[in-house]
């Protein structure tokens, strides 16, 4: 389309291509209508990589440059608008070539200004007062040899602006583009694959709760919703059905009131080109339609060119929602969303093939929703399967009507599907529907740009928390190496931070410092649970086998998994691992709780125990070691100092030093000790001496449980662990406390003494909701854990108690703990809410995998 | 950490002239400050007849820490935790070697001022070490210290008495016997109490090997236990500052899980299979991968868990491969890779034809797309067999090269491997190992999935009962054959020429796709 009107108007995304002589005002105009930096020149890119705008030898480095920024901006999505002569075919090429490569329209606005008044610009600019009156000529002729030709050089506005007056006087005028319905915030009804099938489709326009409105001869020719919601077709409303002009007639009528949206599929496309009279073969159902249309045009002879002009205005693709919801007939990758381009209505019509076909001789289609990782939800039809299922924020709705399946709409933003049945089977299918939608139950593995690199991870509770890249890499060997299944791995749990250090004497850790901590944050119900000391376990237990299987991938025999923090099967055992999840799955059932939480399947947050079932290496190496060598080594020494001092020589001071030691060493050979224990014989005895201790539960069918206040949570967890016969489930004590009634505090520290003198490990302090914010508005750690006196002689070595040691340890730097805990917490919630929101499986294991790569980053161990 | 040197003298010779060998009073308990701690010497007993020096070093492990090079955010250590609950300040390791070297240096020197006659006698002498961390246990001491003329005793201590399933510690209880000159005695001492130790040590100087020359000295020549004595001596200290940060993160995660970081930090092999000690069959197996990328006629290869590099190097050398890209998980065995094959000193051109990355079979990954062939040399077998489908998808269903190469042990070769306990893996991360049936499987199922045919190749000598130690199976994509199906004679033919060259032979063709090009205008359908 040329143009010489002074209202140039211009798509809102397209490369806009100045083209006009040196001298003939380009930059000023497009200084006048455009933002600065939406105007890239060739001038600002010589000057660039040459340090002089005129170097004319620099021009191909200058493009280079340009064609580099051109592009980048195209990708994002933003107009631009190059500023240079653009009157050499040659070049213009290259800048049409860059926007189909990002699916933008290009535009050329053409300065066609006297060369006297071009040569007057640059003799008053001086640094062109040398450009020879013989290349304005030049570039003037080029202009007019090319006017003709910039349509078919794939411009698809030219804009012509001759003389300076039209060129003063223009107006640019940025219009939407049609596939741009973002203002349109529904609500929808998005309905699949018709194909001809009038009678289904009123059904479910009624079963949607539209009132159909008929003609005279009792054909509908509309449908309402009283609630004003639109229809949105994914196309293919034809061929193959019984009735397509009948579907055709109410489809056009809903959209021209307003009623409903429409787009393409691909056999509205081939119907168009047969009712534009080009040759086509008449397969795969067009020989219905055509049959059928050709009756209809006997009654209504205009309602074949209706058809053909509404097939002919119809939009590849649209954005609806403000940007959250994509409509095409056969998917649409998110770089092509809003763009225009033929690639573009190509993928949208026919979406992507292999190239290659398959046994019934019928393309394979590439399966790009797998590869979909785009905000948007992608609604679309064109594949028929028996059932339509999320996979990666897309669905397809085509669930072969007119195959004998039925027709499904979603509603949006409910996410709801409705649909009704075929009334029978109108067509024979060339091969049978596909088990699964693309992709589906059979656990496609997730892709590896969705974890590499450094990686921001959006979380509701707390923004934007950032993974380094070199954590990335750590989590990525673990992850692969040993962790279980990404479809079981849903969830891992955060790091908690301790209390502030303690000033009281002989402690590191007190709770005093906990319930301050709340207290400051305004934080006043807090409950203080016993910590459990095993190692920590993650565990999803489903109600039987056939759950976990099909809605978490899990191996023949196991009805869930059992976890590490690190995400790798707790137990090298299958058989063990199947056992624990069977008496816990009893339990739950026994609790009553698969019906009262409506849910197959738990995620809970647990303790295992003994210690010493997991860390036995450790223990042996490390703990035990150390153990034995202090009281292997206290002996010969004290005997060695108490005959000098028997000799008269002073070694009084390092004699009471090296007994403390020595006593000290006890201390803590007893510490360890306390977490041990032998476990398991064989078969039925194989959980012998092993605890479970649950003390959240996550997350039930459907929903996070995070939220849940402690005190309803653990009252759900002691019946489960009361309906347990076989004492494999343990108890989790707890105590209420209010931060602001000094009583209650000093009942806690009580409490916790009380606690860590009988051996315990210590005590985690919650507040009693969950995600809890303080006064200043920003999340309150979740937990504070306070460990006992002894206890952490097993992290902080046999004989820190000693005030010299205890006086230096006290220098702790717990910020970077906490603020690692909090980003954790944000991302694990993150992960039970998309997992509760039904969210594809790489946005779930990417909030995952951050926990993990956080793990890795360098803090204090022994906090 | 603590032990004793006593020596037993006569009226003419008493024993208390130990007091002056060591320069140090028998009536005066002293003390040194040392770089880990105080060092006391006192003497329990001091007569003509018998005398007793006692060295207690004070270890100041919160200093230690506090010290340490890795630190973390804050001034805070950044390590594992091992270093804060630790042996050290019990245990007889190379911490106290090196107080022995500086409390008593002119005594290890054979110097004596006041008494110079004396460092040349030899004397009745016992030193007692009630801890000592000895890896090899008491068998070693004792074939390290026997050889100097020691009589012996090393009683290994027990873990944990309540806890007997534990067994013994890695400690023993040492007493040793002889007439030797003191300065032979302590040299004896520095030297093998760190060969002892299990090689943690605290401190890296580049002067190790003149230290060990001259405390060895006279004795360390003749010892039957030469090799290893230098050996442990100088190892571990210079591979331990070498990577140590790409093992700090591998580190924090084990210790998240309660674990060993060598539990999860095992993807670097230190001990087996590595160029400096080439196993036989590690060539051989590298050989028939190479043959079967060259009959495939590849060029831009894949090495899936490229480890340490080696397939990667043995590739170089054929200019027939332009592309050769090392893929692992490990970036520790990415960087040493990268050091053996000495990526950053290699000239350009050489250097344009390789590329090492991390990445995961895990998951799929575009960078793997569109390669001749890619190699899967021993690494399904460190995969649990409930993940064995997703790298199935990635490299097959996802990357689709034309032609893979897997390797994996053949389990029933097993029986074998003298040295192999039967029951055993022959290695610690391997998950599983396959029969040759199980491997044939898998690999059957694999090609019919992915429209591949696969054939089998031994790998070393292919036994008649229990087959070949390695099995290899090699995957051609069914559009890579010049004709479809009904085959070309070309194709035919090199069937043919591959059934010659091995003797075993076996062949899977799942045909399950034909392949025309289709147009978009045909697509529509549907």
């Amino acid at each position: 389309m040329t143009t010489t009107s002074t209202t140039v108007t211009v798509p809102d995304l397209s490369l806009v291509v100045l083209v006009g002589a040196t001298g003939s005002g380009k930059s000023t105009f497009a200084a006048r209508h455009f933002k600065p930096t939406e105007t890239i020149s060739s001038d600002f890119c010589r000057g660039l990589v040459s340090d002089d705008e005129n170097d004319q030898s620099a021009s191909k480095d200058a493009f280079d440059v340009l064609h580099y920024i051109v592009g980048k901006r195209l990708a994002a999505g933003r107009l631009t608008v190059v500023d240079a002569t653009n009157v050499q075919p040659e070049t213009r090429k290259q800048l049409v070539r860059l926007a189909r490569e990002h699916d933008v329209l290009p535009v050329a606005i053409v300065l066609d200004i006297p060369e006297d008044v071009c040569a007057e610009r640059n003799a008053a600019r001086p640094d062109r007062a040398g450009v020879a009156r013989r290349v304005i000529q030049r570039h003037q002729r080029e202009l007019r040899r090319s006017l003709k030709h910039l349509e078919r050089e794939g411009f698809r506005k030219v804009h012509v602006l001759r003389g300076v007056e039209k060129v003063a006087a223009a107006e640019v005028v940025r219009e939407r583009r049609f596939n741009d319905l973002r203002h349109l915030t529904g609500p929808f009804d998005i309905v699949g694959d018709v194909h001809g099938c009038r009678s289904e489709l009123e059904s479910l326009l009624t079963a949607l709760g539209y009132g159909l409105v008929r003609d005279g001869s009792g054909r509908p020719v509309d449908a309402v919703h009283p609630e004003g919601r639109t229809a949105v077709f994914v196309g293919d409303l034809v061929d193959r059905g019984p009735d397509s002009p009948g579907v055709l007639r109410l489809v056009m009528g809903m959209v021209a009131a307003g009623h409903a949206l429409c787009v393409p599929g691909n056999h509205e496309n081939k119907l168009g080109r047969f009712l534009d009279g080009r040759q086509v073969k008449l397969s795969h159902g067009l020989a219905e339609t055509a049959g059928q249309l050709e009756r209809e045009a006997e009654r209504e002879p205009e309602f074949r060119e209706q058809v053909r002009a509404f097939i002919d205005s119809l939009v590849s693709h649209y954005v609806l929602d403000g940007g959250q919801l994509v409509v095409c007939h056969a998917g649409l990758p998110e770089k092509y969303h809003g763009r225009t381009s033929g690639r573009v209505r190509s993928h949208a019509l026919y979406g992507d093939t292999t190239g290659e076909t398959d046994e019934f001789g019928l393309p394979v289609r590439y399966p790009w929703a797998e590869d979909y990782r785009g905000r948007a939800a992608v609604v679309y039809g064109h594949t028929p399967t028996p059932s339509a299922t999320w996979l990666n924020n897309t669905i397809c709705l085509d669930t072969g009507a007119v195959f004998g399946g039925k027709l499904t709409a979603l509603r949006w933003p409910e996410r709801e599907l409705v649909d009704v049945p075929a009334e029978q089977v109108w067509y024979e299918p060339v091969k049978p529907l596909a088990t699964e939608a693309p992709g589906g139950a059979d656990g496609r593995p997730l892709d590896l740009a969705d974890v590499t690199g450094r990686r921001v991870v959006e979380t509701r509770h707390l923004g934007r928390v950032a993974v380094k890249e070199e954590n990335a890499a750590a989590a990525l060997e673990v992850m692969s190496r040993f962790a279980v299944d990404p479809r079981q791995l849903v969830y891992l749990p955060p790091t908690m931070a301790p209390c502030a250090t303690s000033k009281e004497e002989g402690y590191l850790e007190h709770p005093a410092e906990a319930f301050a901590a709340y207290r400051a944050e305004g934080v006043r119900q807090v409950i203080c649970e016993e910590k459990h000391m095993g190692s920590r376990a993650v565990v999803l237990v489903c109600r039987d086998e056939e759950t976990a299987r099909e809605r978490f991938g899990a191996a023949e025999g196991l009805p869930g998994a059992v976890f590490t923090r690190t995400g790798r099967p707790f137990f090298d055992d299958a058989g063990l691992a199947g056992r624990l999840l069977g008496r816990l799955g009893e339990a739950v059932g026994g609790a009553g709780l698969w019906e009262e939480l409506d849910t197959d399947w738990l995620l809970l947050d647990a303790e295992l125990m003994p210690w010493s079932l997991k860390a036995t290496g450790l223990l042996r190496h490390q703990y035990a070691a150390v153990g034995a060598a202090a009281r292997t080594a206290f002996p010969g020494a004290l005997a060695a100092l108490e005959a000098a001092a028997a000799r008269g020589v002073d070694v009084s001071a390092l004699l009471d030093r090296q007994r403390e030691r020595a006593e000290d060493a006890a201390a803590f050979t007893q510490a360890y000790g306390r977490y041990c224990w032998p476990v398991g014989g064989s078969g039925e005895d194989a959980l012998e001496g092993i605890r479970l201790a649950p003390f959240q539960i996550l997350a039930a069918q459907g929903r996070s449980l995070a939220a849940l206040p402690h005190d309803e949570q653990l009252a759900l967890i002691d019946r489960i662990v009361e309906s347990d016969g076989a004492g494999v489930l343990a108890p989790t004590r707890r105590l209420l406390v209010d931060t602001g009634d000094e009583a209650s505090v000093a009942e806690g520290t009580r409490w916790w003494l009380e606690l860590t003198a009988a051996g315990g490990e210590g005590m985690v302090v919650k507040p009693l909701g969950a995600h809890v914010r303080g006064a200043d508005g920003r999340l309150v750690q979740p937990g504070i854990k306070c460990r006992g006196r002894e206890y952490l002689r097993i992290i902080y070595g046999p004989d820190y108690t000693r005030p010299e040691n205890l006086s230096r340890l006290r220098i702790r730097h717990l910020g970077h703990k906490r603020s690692l805990a909090l980003r954790e917490y944000a991302l694990g919630l993150e992960a039970l809410d998309r997992l509760a929101a039904g969210e594809p499986l790489w946005r779930i294991h990417e909030a995952v995998f951050a926990v993990l790569a956080l793990e890795s980053e360098p803090v204090d161990p022994r906090l | 950490m603590f032990l004793t040197i006593s020596a037993s003298g006569t009226p003419g010779r008493p024993a208390t002239d130990l007091g002056f060998l060591l320069h140090k009073h028998p009536d005066k308990a002293q003390q040194f400050s040392t770089s880990h701690g105080t060092a006391h010497v006192l003497y329990p007993e001091a007569s003509a007849e018998r005398c007793t020096a006692a060295l207690l070093l004070e270890v100041d492990m919160v200093a230690l820490v506090r010290r340490g090079k890795d630190k973390g955010r804050g001034g805070a250590p950044d390590a594992a935790l091992a270093q804060y609950v630790n042996d050290r300040p019990y245990a007889a390791s190379s911490l106290l070697a090196v107080a022995i070297g500086s409390v008593f240096s002119s005594a290890v020197k054979g110097q004596c001022a006041a008494r110079p006659e004396l460092p040349g006698q030899e004397l009745p002498l016992r030193i007692e070490v009630p801890v000592l961390p000895a890896r090899g246990g008491a068998a070693l001491v004792e074939r390290l210290f026997a050889p100097l003329g020691w009589t012996v005793t090393a009683r290994p201590v027990e873990l944990d008495e309540r806890f007997p399933e534990w067994g013994a510690s890695r400690y023993v209880s040492l007493v040793l016997e002889g007439e030797l000159r003191l300065s032979d005695a302590l040299r004896h001492l520095y030297v093998l109490l760190p060969v002892l130790d299990d090689g943690k040590h605290y401190w890296v100087t580049p002067d190790e090997v003149d230290k060990l020359l001259r405390h060895g000295e006279g004795w360390l020549e003749g010892h039957p236990e030469q090799r290893l004595i230098t050996s442990r001596y100088l190892a571990g200290r210079w591979s331990l500052t070498r990577d140590a940060l790409e093992r700090l993160a591998l580190a924090r995660l084990a210790e998240a899980d309660d674990s060993e970081a060598e539990e999860l930090d095992n993807a670097v092999d230190e001990k087996e299979d590595t160029e400096e000690r080439p196993v036989p069959l590690a060539v051989q197996r590298r050989a028939a991968i190479v043959d079967a990328l060259r009959t495939a006629g590849a060029a831009r290869v894949l090495d899936l868990g490229c480890g340490q590099g080696q397939l990667v190097g043995e590739l170089l050398k054929d200019v027939r491969f332009t592309e050769i890209v090392g893929v692992d998980v490990s970036v520790r065995a990415l960087k040493e890779a990268s050091r053996r094959l000495r990526l950053d000193r290699m000239p350009e051109r050489q250097a344009a034809r390789v590329a090492l990355m991390q990445g995961s079979l895990a998951y799929t990954d575009r960078r793997l797309a569109g390669y001749d062939a890619a190699v899967l040399s021993e690494v399904v077998e460190h995969l649990d067999l409930p993940r064995l489908p997703a790298l199935e998808y990635a490299v097959f269903g996802a990357a689709r090269p034309a032609t893979v190469v897997v390797t994996t042990p053949n389990v029933e070769y097993n029986v074998r491997w003298e040295t192999l306990p039967a029951g055993h893996v022959r290695h610690a991360d391997h998950r599983f190992e396959w029969t040759r049936e199980e491997f044939r499987d898998w690999a059957a199922k694999v090609a019919e999935r992915h429209g591949y045919a696969v054939e089998f190749i031994p790998v070393g000598p292919d036994d008649p009962e229990v087959g070949p130690p390695t099995q290899m199976a090699v995957f051609h994509r069914h559009d890579q054959h010049e004709a479809p199906a009904e085959g070309s004679g070309h194709a035919k033919r090199n069937e043919h020429d591959r059934h010659h060259k091995h003797d075993r032979h076996y062949k899977h063709d799942q045909r399950n796709t034909t392949r025309t090009h289709e147009t978009p205008k045909e697509a529509e359908a549907v």
